[in-house]
This record gives C-alpha cells, structure tokens and sequence, in this order.
C-alpha cells in the first residue's frame, strides 16, 4: 500500500531539526531508518502530517569515546554498530544482540536510536540498553537532558522521550573485556524475538565476577534480571550454578499471551534463554 | 519535491510526492520494472536495490531520501550483453523457479560478496535471510552463490558494479 500524504523536511542539525519539530506540531512525525515506520504507513496504521528526516544529520552519526564511556549517535545504523571497533570492544553486547536484528537490508537502514525510541517490547536493543545502564540524551526546545535507561522505557512503545524532544545519543559505560552474549528465541528468519535474553560477564579464572542481564518481551518493557544478576556474582561457571541462577529469572516480569507464545510458555523460554545466553557469554 | 538520483549510472532529476516509495519511483517513473514488489510488509526483499553501494529493501525506502543518492537495481549489472557473474550463477544452477524473488536475491547476493567473499553455506542462508522464496527451497539459491563467490573471487564489491563513465549520462524525465 501507499502512504497517506505528507509533508517532508530533512534538517541538516539537530537545532533545526528541534525547530522543525515544534514547528510542525503534534501530529508530526521523526523519521530515522524508516524501517519501522515505513511499514507503518505503508499500512496505514499512523498517517503524520509532517515527517521530520534525521537521516542528513552528520552530528547523529557514528560512535566516539568520552572518557570511561562511548557516545553511540542515534542515527548510526545497526550495521555500523556491529562493526565498530569502540563498541565492539567495550560494549559487546551491543554489538552481538544487533547481529541479531531483523536482515542485511534492514540493518543498512535502521538505526540504533530509531530502535530504542520506537520501544518495540519485542525489540531487541532495549534489553542490552537496560542491561548495561545506558544514558539516553534526548534534545528539546528546552535544552538537553539525560534519562537514564531504567527511567526511558515506560510501556509499550512507549519512552520517556516527551513531545517535541529528539533522541540524539546513548551514553554506555565502558565494559572493557566483559564477555557477552544475545539469545534470541524466534521461529522463523527475520522475525522478532518471541522471548530474548542479553547477558554480559566479567570472569576472572572460572569465577563470575560481575553480571548484567536484560530480558526482551517478557513484559512491556524490557526487564533486567537482577536476580539472576545476584545469584551468579561469585559463583563458578558450572552448569549447575548457571542453572540454579536462571531460576531467578521470571523477577520482575509480566510477559502476555500471543500468537507465537502463551504465558507458560515465555516463563518457561526465559529460564531456559538465560541459562544459554550465560552459558555463552562465560565461555 | 524535486530529487536527484543517480540509477544504474544515469543522472535523473524529477519531482516527487514525499510519500513515493523508492520502488514506486524506479518502477512507475523510471521504467526500471525489473524491480519488484512482493509484500506489504517489508519482509519478501523482492525489490532490493543498492543504496550507495548497501542492499536495501526499495519498498521500505522513500525516494526523496535516495535524493543525492546512487542507486544500483538488477538492471544495472549486465555488461555489453553479458550477465553479471551472480546473474550467470543462477542461470547456471536452476536458482529460480517463477523468477519473483530473482531480482532481490541476486542483488542481496552481491552485497553479501562484498562482505564475504567466500561464504559457506550457514553464512549464505544468513545473508540472504531477509529474501523469501515461495518456490525452490532456497537449495539451488545457495549453491549459485557460492558458485559465484568462486568465479569472482575475490570478491565484487560495489567497484565492481561502478558503471564507467562512458555509459553515465544525464537523463530527465
Ligand atoms: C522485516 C523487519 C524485521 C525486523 N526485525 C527486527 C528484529 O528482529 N529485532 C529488532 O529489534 N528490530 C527489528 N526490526 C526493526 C528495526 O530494527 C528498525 O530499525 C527499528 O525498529 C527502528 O529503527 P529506525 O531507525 O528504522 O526507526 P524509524 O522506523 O525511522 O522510527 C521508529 C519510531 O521511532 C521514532 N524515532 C526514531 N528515531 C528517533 C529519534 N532519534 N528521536 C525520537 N524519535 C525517534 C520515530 O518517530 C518512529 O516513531 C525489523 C524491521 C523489519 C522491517
Ligand atoms: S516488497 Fe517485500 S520487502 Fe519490499
Ligand atoms: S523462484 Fe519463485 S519465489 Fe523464488
């Protein structure tokens, strides 16, 4: 199907970008990739007035160091955060859930900011975001502020991100040498995570030293594990000890019934996933 | 809307509604109609193209924001009446059946070779996973890529579908 009209503009900065936006009103759109909301228009689900493009926006693009954390811009692309070196390094979790994402021709597209602000609770990013506590910097007419990524996702695709206000950067603390992880449960190619699981470790020896566990489509919004997190700091790396941990996972979560999976089923899946994603990421 | 595109080495200038998919545009504007569209959804990849040298889904896409942009789709690779290698390998090895998928997959096909130049099978079925095909079981799809990566090693990258300047020219429509 063919979009409902609209009008277009793509800003060269974020201030323009900002002014465009309250220019143009609440029934205005942000477009980023595109690759969630092309599809939505396409089927007619929303129908903006006014898209703003933040896709000729230099400043929003690539990743840069700052300090004990990376800057990651809301417009690098998916296929960008798998091959940067800085994140690869340290924030590999990022960079081995994103692999994971949608195909090739997606990942060329799609951006990381665009991902978080659209707080898909099948969406994969939100989980490592939560997980490895990530600061999203988010530019209004009023200035810029921070939300840290507890605070950012409030339901379903549903952010913390008000009116009129860009997401323009994620803040992520430096996990230099932690060994990670993306589990990932789905049937069929190129489809969404029915449950997922992003676990990141520090292991000196065979001893878990420090863990971060995030869960995908186990309620409205992602969850971190806490529990699970707790029951591994100090343990060994066995089975048993991954396992007995794992039991902790369903903390915290309210994960609904649909097409692919029924309550049973998704608690059953993500103890299951992070016994597997923390087996992984010891290894 | 007023876009300037670059398609398979032709300059094109043209007013455009915002809402125009980019596919819209290379199909109804351009002519280009070896490009296709299988869903509504963004999965088939049927109408992958190249958007400055990346594989793209064309549906998925809106033609103003190709503006300034160079756009490479399964018309463009055949040289001097020759099919290009990835093109050939199909041919060769029965990797159509109907021939709807055809397109997406062999332009698909080359971006995944100018990542890896000699996939095995896991990395073919991976790169190619955002392509359906209702026909032939995706066997014969993988064997012709990688048929291909070995006739091209060591790889084609977008320089090897750069069109050259001889036959670039400027065309409005
Ligand atoms: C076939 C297919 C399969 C997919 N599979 C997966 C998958 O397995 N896992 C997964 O996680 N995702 C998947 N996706 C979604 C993909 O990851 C998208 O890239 C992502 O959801 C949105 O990013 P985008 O840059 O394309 O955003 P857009 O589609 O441009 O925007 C999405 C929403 O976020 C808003 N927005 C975007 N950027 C900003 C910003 N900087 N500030 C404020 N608001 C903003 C927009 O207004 C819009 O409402 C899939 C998509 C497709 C088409
Ligand atoms: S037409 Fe199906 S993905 Fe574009
Ligand atoms: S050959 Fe018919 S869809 Fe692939």
């Amino acid at each position: 199907m063919i979009p409902a009209e609209f009008d277009y503009v793509a800003p060269a900065t974020v201030d323009d970008a900002v002014r465009a936006l309250a220019d143009a009103g609440e029934e205005a759109k942000v477009i980023a990739g595109g690759q969630s909301l092309i599809p939505v228009l396409r089927m007619r689900l929303a129908a903006p007035t006014k898209l703003i493009d933040l896709g000729k926006i230099a400043e929003l693009r690539g990743v840069r160091e700052d300090g004990d954390a990376l800057v990651i811009g809301a417009m690098t692309s998916h296929y960008d955060v798998m091959r940067d070196p800085l994140i690869g390094e340290h924030a590999k979790l990022i960079a081995v859930t994103t692999s994971t994402v949608a195909d090739p021709q997606v990942r060329h597209r799609g951006t990381f900011g665009g991902s978080l602000a659209h707080a898909d609770p099948a969406g994969d990013l939100a989980a490592p975001a939560l997980a490895l506590d990530v600061e999203m910097v988010a530019h209004g007419m009023d200035g810029k502020r921070t939300i840290p990524a507890s605070e950012f996702f409030v339901d379903y695709f549903t952010t913390a991100l008000r009116p009129g206000e860009l997401l323009t950067e994620v803040r992520v603390p430096k996990y230099t040498g932690w060994h990670a992880h993306y589990e990932k449960f789905n049937r069929v190619a190129q489809a969404w995570s029915i449950v997922g699981v992003a676990a990141a470790v520090q292991v000196e020896g065979h001893t878990i030293k420090q863990a971060r566990v995030g869960l995908t489509n186990m309620s409205s919004v992602p969850v971190r594990a806490g529990g699970v997190e707790r029951a591994l700091i100090g343990q060994e790396a066995t089975p048993e000890a991954i396992k007995t941990a794992a039991e902790h996972a369903l903390e915290g979560t309210m994960p609904v019934a649909d097409g692919n999976a029924d309550i049973a089923y998704r608690e059953h899946l993500a103890k299951v996933l992070t016994s597997r994603a923390v087996t992984a990421a010891c290894r | 809307m007023r876009i300037t595109v670059t398609v398979d080495g032709t300059t094109y200038t043209d007013e455009v509604e915002p809402r125009l998919l980019l596919v819209q545009y290379l199909r109804e504007r351009l002519g280009k109609v070896g490009t296709v569209v299988g869903c509504d959804t963004s999965n088939c990849g049927a109408c992958t193209v190249h958007l400055d040298g990346h594989s793209v889904k064309s549906c998925s896409v809106l033609a103003v924001q190709a503006d300034g942009c160079e756009v490479t789709t399964i018309e463009g690779l055949a040289r001097d009446g020759q099919l290009h290698p990835v093109q050939q390998a199909f041919h060769d090895n029965h990797a159509l059946q109907c021939g709807f998928c055809t397109p997406g997959m062999i332009m698909q096909a080359i971006d995944l070779l100018a990542e890896d130049s000699d996939p095995d099978e896991q990395a073919v079925r991976e790169g190619i996973e955002g392509n359906l095909c209702r026909c032939t079981g995706y066997q014969n799809i993988v064997r012709a890529v990688r048929d291909a990566a070995h006739e091209m090693r060591p790889g084609a990258g977008p320089e090897a579908e750069r069109i050259s300047g001889a036959q670039a020219g400027v065309h409005r429509s």
